[in-house]
């Protein structure tokens, strides 16, 4: 029951972090997530990737990788810091998980903007791997390749010349007077953030964290 | 002056819509005299027939036979008066930007039943259930059903069904229980209405109505939640106001007394059994149309067909197992759109949409029109103050209410709730229509005596909701600043991410275990995929039907003609070089050849080195300009010359064949061969009279190796957006696999034929110069080939790679034999008619 009681003594501190990023959520849920991450981590204190690895759903996502990476990315614990963790514990798990909470409707059109900034934010850094505030070419192509080399229909040739394409209609609407001599370096992240203005990002990349799976909790309760 | 243009456009209008009333006034008096022919003549009609017959002492070259055409000539004579109704209200757009068109037809169904029942003194024309429902109706759900956004429906669905079934229930109990208790409050007077008869009249009301939704939705534009939630609602519960007013029909019939517990079980079982089981005719009748059209391809003609009649047939078979048949059309619609969109040709696909569009419209145009004409007759006009005025505040009132609370419900449980302004407009938007008239009418005289007031009161719910609510609809849109559709475009970035962002969120789904909307829609996609679309889907079309290939393919397109229609504004001269340029080039060429060297040099090794960019485009920009500057006139006539030399039109080339089964203009490999002798003719002309000898530069000959070498790998792979320019892929299949050779020879003149011929070195030269100079550098950039090996990311790379690839592969081994380079692939194999151009 160790594990019990650190989670109770920091229970103040979570709500703590979780306030700091409106992260409007209860004990409940936090719990509910604690439990989960013990569950993931075999009841140790930090995750690591091998465990986010072994989870059976997540086989057949194309972009598991990412997404995985994204987890001990240090740009997204909301600290201006660089570089990849090797493993997480429970604060920083929570503080990416925030990243996908919905927007409440009491929110003021500010805080939607931030929280619409934050979430873009997610996205990009999951495209842009070296961290040099530019989604190259390169970067774009390796994403694109593996999200659509789940559908067999589409070769990576093809995936290729669509990550092209689409590079391109970045570099055309945000650069339309383009010289012929001019070359693009990639998407910055204000490109990005003009391109995807038609999508609702603050709604619908939420997630409610309110519904767990009872199944899976009483596993994590069993294990503890 | 533009005022003055107004007003004369006004006077204009005005005149023709007087011209057109008046001649609609003269059509109706001939149809009186129709209606006259076949009411006082249908007695007699007999005997004048039997009197014609003996009375004829010889043939009568032309005879009047009214009677023989009469109904089939008076439908078609009412669906044209409807649609010239719609013509002359869509040509006011100032008037249909503040009303919505329902609501004129409507009005302009009041006009011309005035006019009839000026004529007739009796209204002769109505709308009677049996049209409605089996032929007028199903084409609009079906439409409906097939142009349903499955994915925002399905993602709305609780929220949606909450509304159709829950929502429809209060409407129709809360309605009829208001009423009941009003009348034993006496606010009606003596009105013989049971309280069962009241649930009845309630549940025809219930029903918002799809018909007048979508007419007033779509021209207000809200954003895509609200539309899916009023529209779905609206479309399902017009089946669950179906099967209620069946349920409280046989209630009625079977008389209160009777009526017990157990009863009262059984309609509520009818109840989900008919829904459901009208809902699973229709998604085996959507599979089954999803399993013929996989094998249609050789009836390509008539396969569009196939989604009408299956799509009557599930409504039929629905109505004869006395399942709800409009949720069984729903349901097959949004059961094979997706997979006959797959299995079906383009074309096909373009007519079922436009097919489908114009039943729908027009049996939408003519349902308002008779809607309105239907009210002019004396007959039907019961007027109970009470009873009428009351039913139209318990349906405006009710219908808020209960919107109000099952939202309120719904936000508890919705990520993105529903908002205040939303729920305003879901409430007003319950517009009442066609439906409720048509099941109105359908109620049986005998059992319910006030039969007249209620159709009469449904008439003016109808009114009301359709005409004010629909005119008062936009402002108070505008008013609440309700969030509006976006109008977004394809951008294929967008498109990307949007996957990217689902499939993250699938993905912290499952890192948080818990099961949501994403879980389940990844779960149905796999099944869908592996399944599903294994068995509906032909094996070629499963390719097509990831979307970001949907939209890259579009895109191509999009470039693919905006290339064209460049080409064709700057009349195509681009094609056409005159001797300055070609000598310009030339020297440009020479001066510039060094550094195309060194650039492909390093090509060479890093191929799609994203860095190093080719000198080309410049050259070519400033060609262009230098072609623009030229002498027009000098221009023009050798425009002229060169038109008259090459593009030679067969003679038999527009000639359109009468074909039942095929719809290709021009595929007779006679005819192209005749076009193709004579095109070589007339080049071993020009060929006879050029000038010889001018070798092209020796550094573009080795770049034409090398682009050679580089495209062979890359060439197989799949081209389905097969531009003509693929055709060096086989070899001798050259000008007959692209008709766009034959249909715009403008377009390139001598293009295909090179590899067949020994070109002088003239035309190859200046071959290669036009492709220089011709592609702008926009087209460059954007000009996609294939799929596989196009360059839409030039500025990125060398951009004119693929433009120099083909072009200069023209040029004639021969000239290559000296070069000391690698040799380029074996030349194509001369095809065996030779000898028909020498």
């Amino acid at each position: 029951m160790y594990n019990y009681k650190h989670y109770c003594k920091n229970l103040h501190k979570y709500i703590h972090i979780v306030d700091v990023c409106f992260f409007t959520v209860s004990q409940e849920q936090i719990k509910n997530l604690y439990q989960r991450f013990q569950q993931l981590s075999g009841n140790h204190e930090k995750i690591s990737r091998d465990d986010l690895e072994r989870i059976p759903a997540l086989n057949n996502n194309p972009i598991r990788k990412q997404i995985i990476t994204a987890f001990f990315d240090k740009r997204n614990q909301h600290q201006n810091d660089v570089g990849s963790l090797d493993e997480i514990g429970f604060e920083q798990f929570l503080m990416v998980m925030s990243h996908f909470r919905p927007v409440n409707s009491t929110a003021t059109e500010e805080e939607k903007v931030t929280v619409r900034k934050q979430k873009l934010r997610f996205l990009f850094n999951m495209h842009d791997t070296d961290n040099d505030g530019i989604i190259t070419l390169d970067e774009y192509r390796t994403v694109v390749e593996e999200l659509l080399s789940q559908s067999g229909a589409i070769e990576t040739e093809v995936a290729r010349s669509i990550a092209d394409a689409a590079m391109l209609e970045v570099a055309s609407t945000n650069v339309p007077h383009m010289a012929p001599d001019d070359f693009y370096e990639g998407i910055t992240f204000e490109h990005f953030e003009q391109i995807l203005k038609g999508i609702e990002m603050e709604s619908r990349m939420s997630i409610r964290f309110l519904d767990m799976n009872t199944a899976t909790m009483r596993c994590g309760k069993l294990s503890s | 002056m533009l005022r003055c243009g107004y007003a004369l456009f006004w006077l204009l209008e005005s005149v023709l819509l007087i011209c057109v009333v008046s001649s609609v006034k003269g059509e109706a008096v001939v149809t009186r005299e129709g209606s006259h022919l076949k009411l006082s003549e249908s007695s007699h009609s007999n005997e004048s027939q039997h009197g014609h017959s003996s009375n004829i002492t010889g043939i009568p070259i032309i005879s009047f036979k009214w009677h023989h055409v009469e109904t089939p000539y008076l439908v078609a004579f009412w669906v044209l008066v409807s649609f010239l109704g719609k013509l002359v209200i869509e040509a006011n757009h100032h008037v249909t930007s503040v009303i919505p068109e329902s609501a004129l037809l409507i009005c302009f169904g009041f006009i011309l039943g005035g006019m009839i029942w000026a004529a007739d003194k009796v209204q002769t024309f109505r709308l009677t259930p049996t049209v409605f429902f089996f032929y007028l109706l199903p084409q609009v759900i079906l439409d409906a059903g097939y142009h349903m956004p499955n994915k925002l429906f399905f993602t709305n669905l609780g929220g949606i069904l909450v509304h159709a079934v829950i929502g429809t229930c209060w409407n129709a109990a809360s309605l009829g229980l208001s009423l009941w208790g009003c009348q034993m409050g006496g606010a009606m007077g003596d009105l013989d209405i049971g309280l069962l008869q009241y649930l009845l009249f309630g549940s025809l009301m219930a029903a918002v109505d799809p018909v007048a939704v979508i007419a007033v939705f779509e021209q207000v534009h809200v954003n895509d939640v609200l539309f899916i939630m009023v529209f779905g609602e609206s479309l399902l519960n017009d089946g669950v106001t179906v099967v209620l007013f069946n349920v409280f029909d046989a209630f009625v019939s079977l008389g209160g007394p009777k009526i017990d517990a157990a009863e009262i079980i059984k309609g509520i079982v009818s109840f989900f059994v008919v829904a459901f089981g009208g809902s699973l005719v229709g998604l085996v009748f959507g599979l089954l149309i999803s399993l013929l059209t996989r094998c249609t391809k050789n009836i390509q003609i008539i396969e569009p067909g196939f989604i009408f009649v299956l799509g009557y047939l599930s409504y039929l078979t629905a109505e004869m197992l006395s399942l709800s048949a409009i949720l069984s059309i729903v349901f097959c619609g949004m059961c094979c759109q997706k997979y006959i969109n797959a299995n079906m040709d383009e074309n096909s696909v373009q007519t079922v949409r436009y097919a489908m569009k114009a039943f729908a419209n027009g049996s939408e145009t003519i349902i308002f029109v008779f809607l309105g004409i239907s009210a002019i007759d004396k007959v039907i006009w019961v007027w109970n103050t009470g009873f009428i005025l009351l039913t139209l505040l318990f349906v405006l009132v009710y219908r808020f209410i209960g919107v109000f609370f099952l939202t309120w419900i719904l936000n508890r449980y919705r990520l993105v709730p529903l908002e205040f302004v939303d729920q305003v407009i879901m409430s007003y938007g319950g517009l009442r229509g066609a439906v409720a008239y048509g099941l109105a009418v359908m109620l049986d005289e005998n059992k319910i005596k006030e039969k007249n007031l209620m159709v009469c009161t449904t008439l003016i719910v109808v009114y009301f909701t359709v005409i004010l609510q629909g005119i008062t609809m936009k402002p108070l849109v505008m008013w609440l600043k309700v969030k509006r559709a976006a109008v977004t475009e394809v951008s294929l970035l967008e498109k990307l991410t949007n996957k990217m962002f689902n499939h993250t969120l699938v993905a912290i789904e499952d890192i948080s275990g818990q099961i949501g909307h994403n879980y389940m829609r990844s779960k149905w996609k796999y099944f869908e995929e592996n399944w599903m679309s294994w068995i509906l889907m032909k094996p070629s079309a499963r390719k097509k039907q990831d979307q970001v290939f949907d939209v890259f393919h579009q895109l191509n397109l999009k470039d693919a003609m905006e290339y064209v229609t460049e080409g064709e504004r700057r009349g195509s001269l681009e094609f056409v070089r005159n001797e300055n340029s070609i000598i310009d080039f030339k020297k440009k060429s020479e001066s510039e050849s060094f550094d195309i060297n060194n650039a492909n040099m390093s090509n060479d090794h890093g191929a799609m080195s994203t860095t190093s960019r080719d000198p080309i485009p410049s050259v070519s920009l400033e060609m262009h300009e230098q072609i623009m500057k030229a002498v027009r006139e000098a221009e023009a006539i050798n425009a002229h010359h060169l038109l008259d030399q090459h593009l030679y039109k067969s003679r038999k080339q527009h000639r359109h064949r009468f074909s039942r089964s095929h719809f290709d203009i021009n595929r007779d490999e006679k005819e192209v061969q005749e076009i193709f002798q004579r095109t070589m003719r007339n080049r071993m002309k020009s060929f006879t009279s050029a000038k010889m000898g001018v070798k092209p530069p020796k550094t573009i000959v080795k770049h034409t190796q090398k682009e050679q070498q580089q495209k062979m790998p890359n060439g197989k792979s799949m081209d389905k957006a097969k531009t003509s320019y693929s055709g060096d892929e086989g070899p001798n299949s050259v000008s007959f696999v692209h008709p766009a050779g034959i249909e715009n020879p403008a377009f390139m003149p001598d293009l295909d034929p090179m590899d067949l011929l020994q070109i002088p070195p003239w035309l190859g030269e200046s071959e290669l110069d036009s492709s220089m100079v011709a592609l702008s550098h926009r087209a460059q950039v954007d000009l996609p080939r294939t799929p596989s090996n196009l360059r839409r990311l030039a500025p990125l790379r060398i951009s004119t790679r693929s433009t120099a690839s083909f072009t200069l592969e023209n040029i004639p081994d021969t000239q290559q034999m000296d070069s000391d380079q690698l040799q380029p692939p074996p030349p194509p194999p001369r095809p065996p008619r030779d000898d028909g151009y020498v």
